[in-house]
């Protein structure tokens, strides 16, 4: 579904030039959930905009669905680490938004159905009409979660999108995101900085190393779902591939060997 | 303890308090008169000055309704000619180096210098005291129009371009609603400024209106009648800046809370 080809960014800035990402190949397949994980300034957010189709990249090559990626894509949807809702929007409103943009050749009557069935499925049903700032962050974040699925996207891209909310609220999203994932096969890619959200969520991990951003290591996760940040019944699994993970992440410049992992 | 905690949340203290104000006010002023026998060519009692007022009612809402059409013209004019201007200004950065350092030459210009000129060109009717308020609440808004314009959240920005949305929905849907707040703001200052415009505008030469009573008055030594005339001055002042508040918590309901 997702195909990067020796893709490579360099960006030019005032104090000269920066490699944020250099030489990845990765395949992610359809209905696959990969996440990303490395140190920040990796270039891992970087990485997902190439994808998304909001920044070109400098070398290599990026195709979705076949389909060589130059601008974003419809069937493409970005979740962001704040849920970056309009304030003068209602909820159900804000989860049209995609819906609106796309014109007129949407049946807009069967999206307004799809969005209200949405909102239901993320426990927001009754809370349509509400204005952003009446609600939680957790709360908020599941609007922005509703408004990424209304176009029935093929892909999802999301950047950090449990980061911002407290451990609760994030167990819950993230059983949440699961559960809609195996409901409505769509492939998703993941970028986080927690290891253990890493794991819980994905079928492979890939680590990125810092500056630049390199394929450190594509780690596949074999436990059964659903899984569970919270009462957990893969402890051990979960915590033996996140020991692995730290190690992965912990190590210094000069032990890195970037691996092939195509 | 309590009384503290009335007097702070309660919403008739909220009325209440500044009426008290008021009220202390005129009476400190009535006092100052008393107690140090001011002459009443010289400063006349609150009293003199309400019964100036109720002398010829008339006539006064007539010269207050004539500053009033004055000040809501170029008020309107300025919105009108401002927020284009912003507007281009935030677009283009060529355009934005060529006129910006313009309007800070004009906004830098003392306005009542001004005055004698439009009354050169333009005699003594209505139409230089509606330029005057025009100059004073051109630049404000401009100001705060660009400045809303641009303050736009980036991560919204990417947003839309992540939803494929072509240049004209991103200013419609995003950018023009996101800067309203940032303009009534600038409204808002601008509002108080285009009373003023309009007094400096009759004060350079003018047959009605508020300002022109004020220096006609002078003429005369009836200081009671000036006092009624600055008075009505201000009660326009406070209905229009609390019209623009009203009218945005109308309009923009969302924005008290995210801002």
């Amino acid at each position: 579904m997702i195909k990067l080809d020796g893709v490579g960014q360099v960006f030019e800035g005032r104090a000269g030039r920066v490699q944020a990402l250099d030489g990845i190949d990765l395949h992610v397949q359809e209905n696959e959930f990969v996440t990303l994980i490395g140190r920040s300034g990796c270039g891992k957010s970087t990485l997902l905009r190439l994808i998304a189709g909001l920044l070109p990249p400098t070398y290599g090559g990026v195709a979705v669905a076949g389909e060589p990626v130059t601008a974003p894509r419809r069937d493409v949807s970005f979740m962001f680490q704040r849920p970056a809702l309009l304030p003068w929007r209602s909820v159900l409103s804000n989860v049209m938004l995609p819906v609106e943009i796309s014109g007129g050749d949407l049946d807009r009557k069967k999206y307004v159905e799809r969005a209200h069935e949405l909102l239901e499925l993320v426990g927001l049903d009754g809370f349509e009409r509400r204005l952003p700032h009446e609600l939680s962050g957790g709360m908020q974040q599941r609007v922005s979660l509703c408004r990424s699925l209304i176009r029935r996207p093929k892909v999802m891209l999301m950047d950090e999108p449990f980061s911002a909310l407290d451990a609760l609220t994030r167990t819950e999203l993230s059983e949440e995101l699961q559960r809609i994932q195996m409901e409505l096969a769509t492939t998703i890619v993941f970028v986080t900085h927690s290891i253990e959200e890493a794991v819980v969520l994905a079928d492979r991990v890939v680590v990125l190393t810092p500056r630049p951003g390199r394929l450190r290591e594509v780690v596949e996760i074999d436990i059964p779902r659903p899984r569970s940040l919270g009462q957990n019944a893969h402890l051990t699994e979960v915590a033996q591939i996140s020991a692995h993970l730290h190690a992965l992440l912990a190590e210094k410049q000069a032990e890195i060997r970037p691996v092939d992992a195509r | 303890m309590t009384n503290r905690s009335w007097l702070t949340t309660s919403r008739s203290a909220a009325v209440l308090l500044p009426i008290l104000g008021l009220v202390a006010a005129i009476a400190l002023w009535w006092l100052a008169i008393v107690a140090f026998s001011i002459e009443s060519f010289l400063l006349p009692t609150p009293g003199a000055v309400a019964a100036k007022f109720l002398e010829q009612p008339g006539y006064l809402l007539q010269q207050t309704w004539v500053s009033f059409l004055e000040t809501i013209l170029g008020f309107g004019l300025a919105i009108v000619a401002g927020v284009p201007i912003a507007l281009l200004i935030v677009r283009s950065v060529i355009l934005e180096r060529l006129v910006y350092p313009l309007l800070l030459a004009v906004n830098a210009i003392p306005k009542i210098a001004i005055a004698p000129l439009l009354v050169v060109w333009w005699g003594f009717g209505q139409l230089p005291k509606v330029l005057m308020v025009l100059l004073v609440c051109f630049f404000p808004i401009v100001i705060s129009t660009a400045q809303g314009m641009k303050s736009t959240p980036a991560e919204l920005v990417e947003l839309l371009r992540s939803l494929k949305a072509g240049k004209a929905q991103e200013f419609f849907k995003l950018r023009l609603i996101y800067a309203l707040p940032q303009v009534f703001t600038g409204l808002k200052v601008a509002i108080s400024l285009a009373v003023i415009g309009s007094v400096i505008g009759e004060f350079a030469g003018a047959t009605e209106g508020l300002g022109y009573v004020i220096t006609s008055s002078g003429a005369t030594a009836d200081v009671a009648l000036a006092f009624a005339a600055i008075a009505l001055l201000s009660v326009m002042s406070i209905i229009l800046f609390y019209g623009l508040v009203l009218l945005e918590h109308l309009l923009l309901p969302w924005a008290q809370e995210t801002r």
